[in-house]
């Protein structure tokens, strides 16, 4: 390799050889051959790596020539007026929000009957009963072990208290009890932390479901009463459904998705 | 002793309530201040009903041409608060003891007609293929047109609700549609800048489009049906580019361009008196003298710059917006008989609405800064000083209405409230509660007893003014934001245009 400008000066000094342009369309001329022949050569791991490199650059290759050729070609007039209209007093005022009213609450009831709601999250990895559950050694000698601790994010509702001992067969710690969600609304692309109400579907299991664990991909309920949605019917909207999508019992917070 | 005397005074024996148990002397006088007969000694406990009756026999006995009116009702007002109940209850609020003294009362008259409440929606009339922005119905109240994001003006018939024509034409977004006073040219203006013409009769368009303008309009005015030989062929287009330009749309020509806003023109109105009357993003209303023919010198000469708002104005309204707007036609939305031409029958009209509102026309303007200023800017104090300035919203201002009468203002604002005000003083009446969305338009009944608001909330809400806070009817059925709201002049329906691309008819 050069290792300074002398090629550069060399060239400003005596001028390129006479038969530069010739020589460098033969290269060129050249090239796709040499290229080929590696190619059908070459094997293995760097075969794999050739190829990518190679589908890469002719996706490039194929995105120029179609940017070219619309350059060129022609097409009917843009005719249509953009989508989104809105009246003359609402043109460029910034800051309000074009908030889509929930109007499919009729769909969602249907959801809910069968339960099921198209959800961000469609495939949860399933929990199983020996990571859900601690196993708890209990009476004088702790030779029964019918109790069982959850390791996972709970909600217990507003005025919940513990049975007695004798009864409490699920142990629900008070350090992984959450009230609240930080809850994001996917049209407005805003964050608000919202109550929760409860937990409507844990996928996993529908005893965890009643036990209101709460991991990613349960469908719980929020309190989006500040958000001032409306239905159809002109009434305020309270309770809506949000999917959890982180691990709750990893994050030490819950952040979910508002089912619209 | 003492303690029987004070039983028989009053509930608790200050003496408060004591010139109240029997009658007290009064006087009527009408909304100007001059006295109506001679003064009377009524019981406390009369009801407006009773009064109503009372003021009609007393005009009638000192006026003869008052007999040939019938039975006018009328609203009654001390110290401009309006007996609602009865008279004890009035004074007793405003803490007037006195019984010697002569209490003066005031009564205006109100519409001889009742417009009956909205409650229902008869008729969903799809057909626009992106969101409705602008409905308006013809100044008889017989036909409906709308404007939407589809770029297409639509006309329906609003005895049947069925689609009449669908004009196409327009190369963006319809913005604005206006009638003319006569109801016999439409004009629609697109955000490409674009005034189109179509004739209402059979949806065809008529002319070329006026080009000129080079950014979105804002709003369309025509021109009072009075002025001007009664041609009514003068059309005021206000645009974010900043201009005004009013054009005769029979010859095509832009006749002038009002260039002198330093931002965008948000709301123009045309005045009964000749004049036209702009507010800007600049923060000023300004009039221009309008009068006289086309090419006359002082023709769009500035008058006046009006100078108060701290933010963008919105929105204006005039006191004679509704007096204009249906020109010779009553509130049936028949043709007056007796005059001999529509012109004339626009000019008498006019001259009858100003007698009642002390010959002035008002004007009310909204802004961003969340106040509403009221201006009597043709008034003898040179009307550079506004009447009144309201406050009280928490956000923009962004529709205001007077009310037919021009006794009461309504404000819409994005602070989900909608407030209304005495369309004379500019005092504050009451705040109507219950939106839970943005408001985006009010619309008055042509009685003037009711009001529509239109919301973000998807919902209209219909309100009785003088019953206060609370909304009479809650009209759901709307998918979307309500975009576009209109009260037909004939007082027969509301139509309302949404973003879910419907509108609906509600009738009572």
């Amino acid at each position: 390799m050069p290792q300074h400008d002398y090629m550069e000066q060399h060239r400003k000094k005596h001028g390129e050889r006479l038969d530069r342009e010739e020589r460098l369309r033969k290269k060129e001329a050249r090239e796709v051959h040499r290229r080929s022949k590696f190619a059908q050569k070459v094997h293995g791991l760097r075969a794999k790596l050739y190829n990518a490199k190679r589908y890469k650059e002719k996706a490039q290759m194929r995105k120029t020539l179609a940017m070219h050729q619309e350059k060129t070609s022609k097409r009917a007039n843009q005719e249509g007026a953009p989508e989104g209209a809105v009246p003359a007093y609402l043109i460029d005022r910034e800051g309000v929000s074009r908030a889509k009213v929930l109007s499919n609450s009729v769909k969602q009831k249907r959801a809910e009957k069968a339960g099921k709601w198209s959800v961000p999250l469609p495939k949860v990895k399933p929990v199983a009963d020996d990571e859900m559950f601690k196993i708890m050694q209990s009476g004088k000698r702790k030779a029964k072990s019918w109790k069982r601790m959850v390791t996972k994010v709970t909600f217990v509702g507003e005025n919940f208290t513990r049975k007695a001992p004798k009864f409490e067969r699920f142990i629900r710690p008070t350090g992984l009890r959450f009230k609240k969600a930080h809850v994001t609304h996917p049209d407005l692309q805003a964050t608000f932390c919202l109550d929760i109400l409860g937990v409507k579907k844990n996928p996993s299991s529908p005893m965890y479901t009643t036990l209101g664990v709460i991991t990613k991909g349960t469908v719980i309920e929020v309190n989006v009463s500040e958000l001032g949605l409306v239905t159809t019917s002109g009434k305020v909207v309270w309770g809506k459904y949000a999917q959890v999508t982180n691990n709750p019992e990893l994050d030490g917070c819950i952040n979910a998705v508002l089912l619209v | 002793m003492a303690r029987a005397v004070a039983s028989v005074l009053g509930r608790n024996g200050t003496g408060a309530v004591v010139c109240l148990l029997g009658s007290m002397v009064v006087q009527f006088q009408d909304a100007t201040g001059k006295q109506t007969g001679p003064r009377i000694d009524l019981p406390t406990d009369s009801t407006p009903a009773q009064l109503e009756l009372l003021i009609n026999e007393l005009r009638k006995a000192t006026d003869p041409t008052e007999e040939s009116q019938g039975k006018v009702p009328y609203s009654c007002y001390i110290n401009d608060v309006e007996v609602l109940d009865s008279l004890r209850d009035t004074l007793e609020s405003q803490g007037i003891v006195n019984g010697e003294a002569v209490i003066n009362i005031s009564y205006q008259p109100l519409a001889v007609f009742r417009v009956r409440p909205v409650v229902r929606c008869t008729d969903t009339m799809p057909g626009h293929t992106e969101a409705v922005i602008h409905v308006s119905f013809s100044p008889d109240g017989r036909r409906l047109a709308s404007g939407g994001g589809d770029t297409t003006v639509r006309f329906w018939d609003t005895g049947t609700s069925l689609p009449k024509f669908t004009c196409q034409g327009h190369r963006h977004h319809v913005l604005c549609t206006a009638w003319s006073p006569d109801g016999s040219r439409f004009a629609s203006a697109d955000k490409a800048g674009e005034i189109r013409l179509w004739d209402p009769a059979t949806g065809l368009a008529v002319g070329q489009p006026l080009q000129g303008h080079k950014q979105h309009i804002t709003s369309l005015a025509w021109e009072p049906l009075h002025l001007n030989q009664g041609k009514g062929e003068r059309l005021a287009s206000s645009s974010k580019d900043g201009t005004v330009r009013v054009w005769n749309v029979r010859t095509g020509a832009c006749l002038t361009t009002l260039a002198q806003h330093t931002n965008s023109v948000e709301c123009c109105k045309w005045g009964g008196q000749g004049v036209l009357y702009t507010g800007s993003r600049d923060r000023t209303v300004k009039i221009w003298a309008l009068q006289g023919r086309d090419g006359e010198a002082g023709f769009g000469k500035l008058v006046k710059t009006l100078v108060g708002h701290g933010h963008r104005i919105n929105t204006l309204a005039l006191n004679t917006d509704y007096v204009l707007r249906t020109g010779p036609f009553d509130h049936t939305g028949s043709l007056a008989l007796d005059a001999a031409s529509p012109m004339e029958a626009a000019e008498a009209k006019y001259r009858k609405f100003l007698e009642g509102s002390e010959g002035r026309e008002r004007l009310v303007s909204g802004s961003d800064d969340f106040t509403l200023f009221l201006w009597d800017p043709l008034g003898e104090e040179g009307g550079k000083k506004p009447l009144a300035r309201m406050t009280g919203h928490q956000q923009a201002v962004n529709h205001i209405s007077f009310s037919p009468d021009g006794r009461y203002v309504a404000s819409a604002s994005f602070d989900k409230k909608v407030k209304t005000w005495d369309g004379r003083t500019g005092r504050f009446l009451s705040t109507l509660v219950g939106h839970v969305g943005a408001v985006y338009m009010v619309a008055w009944s042509p009685d003037s007893r009711l009001l529509v608001s239109a919301s973000k909330d998807s919902t209209l809400k219909l309100w009785d003014v003088a019953k206060g806070a609370k909304a009479k009817e809650t009209l759901p059925g709307h998918m979307d934001e309500v975009y576009a709201l209109d009260w037909a002049p004939n007082g027969a329906s509301v139509a309302s245009g949404s973003k879910d691309r419907t509108i609906k008819i509600w009738r009572a």
